[in-house]
């Protein structure tokens, strides 16, 4: 047992931190809500040219070959700026089904334009349908000659609206179970019949309705084999899970740092707020559920990044997260008092953002069943 | 960061387990965790038992010194150890003598004490309590006022201890007396060892809600202590009380003993029917289940953490997420009890009976849980020292 990062991991959140608070400080953050694609592609670039987008991306793609342990803490500290933009969708929901699936012609392809930010990817897996099971999947994929046709649509694909390509979900068969029959196809965003339209929502995170008029694919962009797709897309989302899980982490911190200095300047009945106990509980409440929740998510993600069975562990990392992040923001906006609550203050952007990460990758009712499941209940 | 163990700490673990399963063969019908099992009358003459074997087997007190009947176990060993017996329900030792008076007497204790106490802690054949607490001492422990006046080779202990659990079984009491009235709080407080058989200690039981008796009050009448049984100097007591060694505090073997309560509960919705369906079919009974699973996996992951700051020496970081694991685990056990009497609909009130589900465990718990989150620092205490200690905010109390 060993709980202590590496030297490297702790130089990567020192640089991360630095680079973050000077370029992407909150005016930067509240001005791409308010833009038209959410994505600065000046800030995308300098991230590309530190080497973040090729983080875990082998050096023979151009990445740096770093493990997904330590893209978490790259996520956390995201997290822990609001770091608006596509970077989530790229690497997580684009690179790594890429590198775990992909063959050696779509690896060459793909993951170099994609550590040199050259290429913005997403996932279209969730349907109107608004699961996360195989069973949601019902997008058609038909055979024809040598490309596959695809018809229906996709709700809730982040960043889809800047997508230079997508991994989709389709349907191929209907198997003897929903995750019989599913194919992933990388499909060019710009490919005729594809319509897209952003999604307001409460994080600001641009997601999409994305819908497919015979879009047609080649057989070469085909992710994994025929009809044998749930697999690479239940261990992203596993992925997904503990990196979105890490974002919250980061997003806990903030907070809670937020809060408590907060509460140590502002003055009433004649002292700092912090000298009431009744705040200062509030407060070690906060920390109980972020430290928790900061053990369990490493725990959880560090089994994900040496590729052991944990799908119990990652449902109640997230699942966890979920409470976590809502608590501590909900809390952080009672202990700042009424100008918490508005648009201006940053508390709000937290606390918007803890409620759309709870729905991203299976909110807490999700994550019981799957703990449920797991149990043998 | 790397959460495996060693192949030489899984050798032990499994050691550990298969151990704890052969020592629970003996156990009473409807044995539990809690105090009350291992203090009371039906549990008592157990807890004794099991004490001896482990100290025969040289593990009472793995965490000692060698000299002393330990093996100078590590913390990440002991972190294994507590999970273990936490898992399987096994009282793993007089939490007064060898956890507490044992590693203070290691810290600052005379050679001479440490030869006369230790020898029969580790041996299993001496008990003690632990005498803190006073009516108008709980919280505010530095305001006790049990006197103790220096007259020869002696002090004459006069006044009221309280909450002193197991004291109706313990052999020796350790406690803090007020040596000089005119010095308020900590100033003052003498650190004094009592044989609990001497004359003028009288033992009241205080029975707990559910008729259980694990507190008692202890009163002093004129108790001669000998000077040689004082620890440490006189009014230097408050101090005495931070000495202490390096002993797992992480919450470990409350955490595992939760996840057994929820695996017995798992197997239990799994046979027991309600309207024609089990509970396990239950989303109500899934989801809640599901939930306290999830908690106790947060729960766990940060035992890990206080246990890693333990074996860094970093007692800063380990000392407010002590007081985090305390808080968090006793709470969680309350909300698991609650679930749990719950689940079982009406049956969930029913106390050991023909009527009873799964040996009416659980009300037993929901009514021991409350003192939990009051001894040891109570839970309001553990967040004024994350507050302080871990956020850096005021002290106005």
């Amino acid at each position: 047992m060993n709980l202590d990062f590496t030297e490297e991991q702790e130089m990567l959140r020192t640089s991360a931190r630095d680079f973050l608070s000077t370029e992407c400080p909150k005016t930067t953050v509240r001005e791409l809500e308010e833009s038209e694609t959410g994505h600065s592609p000046e800030l995308w670039q300098k991230m590309a040219d530190l080497g973040w987008m090729g983080l875990v991306i082998p050096e023979e793609y151009d990445g740096m070959g770093m493990e997904f342990f330590d893209l978490i803490i790259l996520l956390e500290e995201m997290g822990r700026n609001i770091l608006p933009g596509p970077f989530f969708a790229t690497v997580v929901l684009g690179a790594l089904p890429i590198l775990s699936a992909g063959t050696e012609e779509q690896k060459k392809e793909f993951l170099p334009k994609i550590a040199c930010g050259e290429a913005v990817m997403t996932m279209a897996l969730t349907e109107p349908s608004a699961t996360y099971e195989a069973s949601g999947v019902q997008l058609k994929a038909e055979a024809q000659g040598d490309n596959f046709v695809l018809n229906g649509t996709k709700l809730f694909v982040e960043m889809a609206h800047i997508a230079d390509a997508m991994i989709v979900a389709a349907r191929t068969k209907t198997g003897a179970s929903p995750e019989e029959g599913i194919t992933l196809f990388i499909v060019d965003g710009k490919s005729p019949g594809i319509k897209t339209e952003v999604m307001p929502t409460i994080g600001a995170d641009r997601l999409c309705e994305v819908v497919f008029e015979n879009v047609s694919v080649p057989k070469s962009r085909m992710l994994g084999e025929l009809d044998k797709g749930w697999p690479i897309v239940a261990r992203t989302l596993e992925q997904a899970a503990m990196a979105k899980s890490a974002e919250m982490l980061g997003g806990c911190e903030a907070s809670l740092d937020m809060t408590t200095e907060y509460s140590k300047e502002r003055v009433q009945y004649g002292r700092p707020i912090a000298s009431f106990q009744v705040l200062q509980h509030y407060m070690a409440n906060m920390l109980i559920y972020l430290e928790t929740a900061r053990n369990l998510i490493y725990e959880a993600a560090w089994m994900v990044s040496e590729g052991m069975p944990c799908t119990q562990l990652v449902a109640s990392a997230k699942g966890w997260a979920n409470e976590a992040y809502k608590f501590v923001t909900e809390r952080g906006v009672q202990i700042h008092g009424a100008i918490g609550t508005t648009r201006d203050h940053d508390m709000g952007l937290y606390y918007r953002r803890a409620l759309a990460a709870d729905f991203a990758f299976g909110n807490t009712d999700y994550q019981r069943e799957v703990v449920a499941k797991e149990l043998g209940l | 960061m790397d959460y495996k163990f060693t192949p030489e700490q899984l050798a032990l673990r499994k050691e550990f387990e298969e151990y704890a399963l052969e020592l629970m063969k003996d156990a009473p019908p409807g044995w539990g965790t809690s105090l009350e099992f291992q203090y009371s009358e039906i549990g008592w003459g157990f807890t004794r038992k099991v004490h001896k074997k482990l100290a025969e087997k040289g593990w009472l007190v793995r965490h000692w010194p060698k000299e002393y009947g330990g093996v100078n176990a590590s913390i990440v060993d002991q972190l294994l150890f507590n999970m273990a017996m936490g898992y399987h329900r096994v009282p793993t030792g007089d939490a007064f003598g060898i956890g507490m008076i044992g590693p203070t007497l290691l810290a600052v204790g005379t050679e001479e004490q440490k030869q006369e106490h230790l020898p029969p802690i580790a041996r299993a054949e001496r008990y003690w309590c632990q005498g803190w607490s006073e009516p108008n001492a709980g919280s505010d422990l530095a305001s006790l006022v049990t006197r103790a006046v220096r007259v020869g080779d002696e002090y004459i202990v006069n006044g009221q201890k309280t909450w002193t659990t197991n004291a109706h079984n313990a052999d020796w009491i350790f406690m803090l007396t007020r040596t000089n009235p005119d010095e308020k709080r900590s100033r003052g407080l003498t650190f004094l060892l009592a044989d609990m058989k001497s004359p003028g200690i009288t033992v009241r039981p205080l029975v707990g809600m559910n008729g259980e008796h694990f507190f008692n009050e202890v009163y002093f009448d004129d108790v001669h202590v000998p000077a040689r049984n004082r620890l440490g100097e006189e009014n230097d007591g408050w101090r005495i009380t931070r000495a202490t060694m390096n002993f797992e505090r992480s919450g470990i073997g409350a955490m595992a003993g939760a996840r057994r309560g929820i695996d017995d509960l798992v197997a239990a919705c799994k046979e027991i029917k309600q309207n024609g369906r089990t509970l396990a079919d239950s989303p109500f009974v899934r989801h809640r289940l599901g939930q306290l699973m999830i908690e106790i996996d947060a729960g766990v992951a940060l035992a890990y953490r206080v246990a890693w700051s333990q074996e860094k020496g970093d007692f800063l970081q380990s000392a407010h997420l002590a007081s985090a694991s305390k808080v968090y685990g006793t709470e969680l056990s309350q909300r698991i009890a609650n679930a749990a009497c719950q689940i079982f609909g009406m049956y969930g009130q029913v106390a050991k009976s023909r009527w009873a589900v799964m040996d009416g465990r659980w009300q037993g718990d929901y009514q021991f849980i409350p003192g939990t989150n009051i001894y040891a620092g109570s839970s309001e205490i553990q967040r004024n020292i994350i507050a302080t200690a871990g956020l850096g905010m005021p002290r106005t109390w």
